[in-house]
């Protein structure tokens, strides 16, 4: 059996996924991070993007994730964002609408959840 | 039917329409104290991890951030308070408002200035009715608070503490609440938010002194913690909302639980009053119909002779 590391993703207000995994991949400030079980200990900051998650029975969880925290330790990884979505919650059309909203506005933020959104809804 | 009884059935009448206005608040209520403390142990997780997250930077870095560091003579102090929109709650909100005014008297005797920041319309309307000054309100969310209005009421908080003191800045943060501990006891209580006591956080998060691993910071530590302090003080801002909501609810329960507990009481005095008058009605119709029918008897006995 593989070397498998447990994964909690918390949003501020949920529990939003919990489980283990082989694989996962996030996006930090300084660009996309892979962490596999017997990663160093390590704690940095989300930018708002995709959240990979290999299982262990070899199936994939994304989500999106807007702003947070990564920390990894003794085999236990937990990915802390203010808004965590996974791929098959988000409401695809909606968040179409949204992102031409935002680019009607010229609103950059909004564009990038929006985005985001829509990238990890893809990937299911 | 007399003037005494059909008064004691109308009161009768409105107290009791009052009971079940207030039954069914009570009612209400529960239901909400259940779902309020849901979403605090839905909460829960993030407030851990995050604790976990400052506690292993705080104490695994050297670093220094204006957050976790005291300033030498702190002159001014922010307190936020919480309470609710509505009353109807017995004494929630007026406790609360009153451990606040404590610690503002406390604080003034340190020689800091207070700038008082306030959640909920009972707080405000209290603050305002005695004109004294508010720095900034938030209302129209004390029941269901969401993780964004926490935000919202966090800002600018931050905001002044980031500031220097001379520019209208603050060197402390304080918060007033009133923690849920059970469905019958919520005790108002004043916590320092900031500057963080780095030990007490990690004595929180850790109470077996579990050792924590060498992280590594990516990109920095001094990045980490300037990203991480801001959401931690957010999260702990969001917990004493969820909290005080669970409270208030728990308080407005126990209110309408006595007011109609009350109102039983006040319907079976009346029903009493209201059956001894229409006994004394009935008293006084017999002895009217005796007294007549042998003023009746007396005569006739006469006329005959």
């Amino acid at each position: 059996m593989a070397a498998e590391l447990h994964v909690e993703l918390v949003a501020a207000d949920r529990q939003v996924w919990s489980g283990e995994a082989t694989l996962v991949v996030a996006r930090t400030t300084s660009g996309d991070i892979g962490v596999m079980p017997g990663h160093q200990p390590l704690l940095g900051v989300l930018e708002s993007g995709p959240v990979t998650i290999r299982t262990s029975d070899g199936g994939t969880v994304v989500a999106a994730v807007h702003g947070g925290f990564i920390s990894f330790a003794d085999n236990k990884l937990s990915l802390l964002a203010e808004i965590a979505e996974l791929s098959d919650e988000i409401d695809v059309q909606r968040t179409e609408r949204e992102l031409e909203r935002a680019k009607a506005e010229g609103d950059a933020a909004a564009e990038r959840r929006a985005d985001v959104r829509l990238r990890a809804a893809a990937a299911r | 039917m007399g003037a005494q009884l059909r008064v004691y059935k109308r009161r009768i009448r409105s107290v009791s329409a009052t009971k079940k206005i207030t039954k069914a608040m009570e009612m209400i209520a529960a239901s909400r104290v259940v779902k309020a403390q849901r979403k605090v142990a839905a909460s829960t997780p993030y407030a851990t991890e995050l604790t976990r997250a400052v506690t292993a930077v705080g104490t695994g870095s050297n670093t220094k951030h204006p957050l976790t560091t005291e300033t030498e003579n702190p002159t001014r102090a922010a307190v936020l308070l919480l309470t609710s929109d509505r009353g109807l709650a017995g004494a929630f909100n007026s406790n609360a408002i009153k451990t606040a005014e404590q610690l503002t008297e406390r604080l003034e005797r340190d020689g800091k200035q207070v700038d008082t920041y306030i959640v909920g319309r009972r707080g405000v309307a209290h603050y305002n009715f005695r004109e004294r000054k508010i720095a900034e309100s938030f209302t129209g969310f004390t029941d269901e608070p969401t993780y964004a209005d926490a935000k919202k009421v966090a800002a600018p908080l931050i905001e002044a503490i980031e500031k220097d003191t001379a520019d209208g800045g603050v060197d402390e943060l304080h918060i007033v609440f009133t923690e849920f501990v059970s469905m019958m006891t919520q005790t108002a209580l004043d916590a320092r938010l900031l500057p963080l006591r780095l030990e007490e956080v990690a004595e929180e998060a850790h109470p077996k002194g579990e050792i924590l691993p060498l992280y590594d910071f990516e990109p920095s530590a001094e990045d980490v913690l300037d990203a991480l302090l801001p959401r931690y003080v957010e999260s702990r801002i969001y917990n004493a909302l969820l909290q005080s909501a669970a409270s208030k609810h728990a308080a407005t329960r126990r209110a309408m639980k006595s007011a109609t507990d009350n109102a039983g009481e006040l319907i079976n005095t009346l029903s009493r009053l209201a059956n001894a008058a229409r006994q004394a009605e009935i008293t006084q119709e017999i002895s009217e119909i005796v007294g007549g029918a042998s003023a009746l008897a007396d005569a006739t006995a006469g006329s005959d002779r």
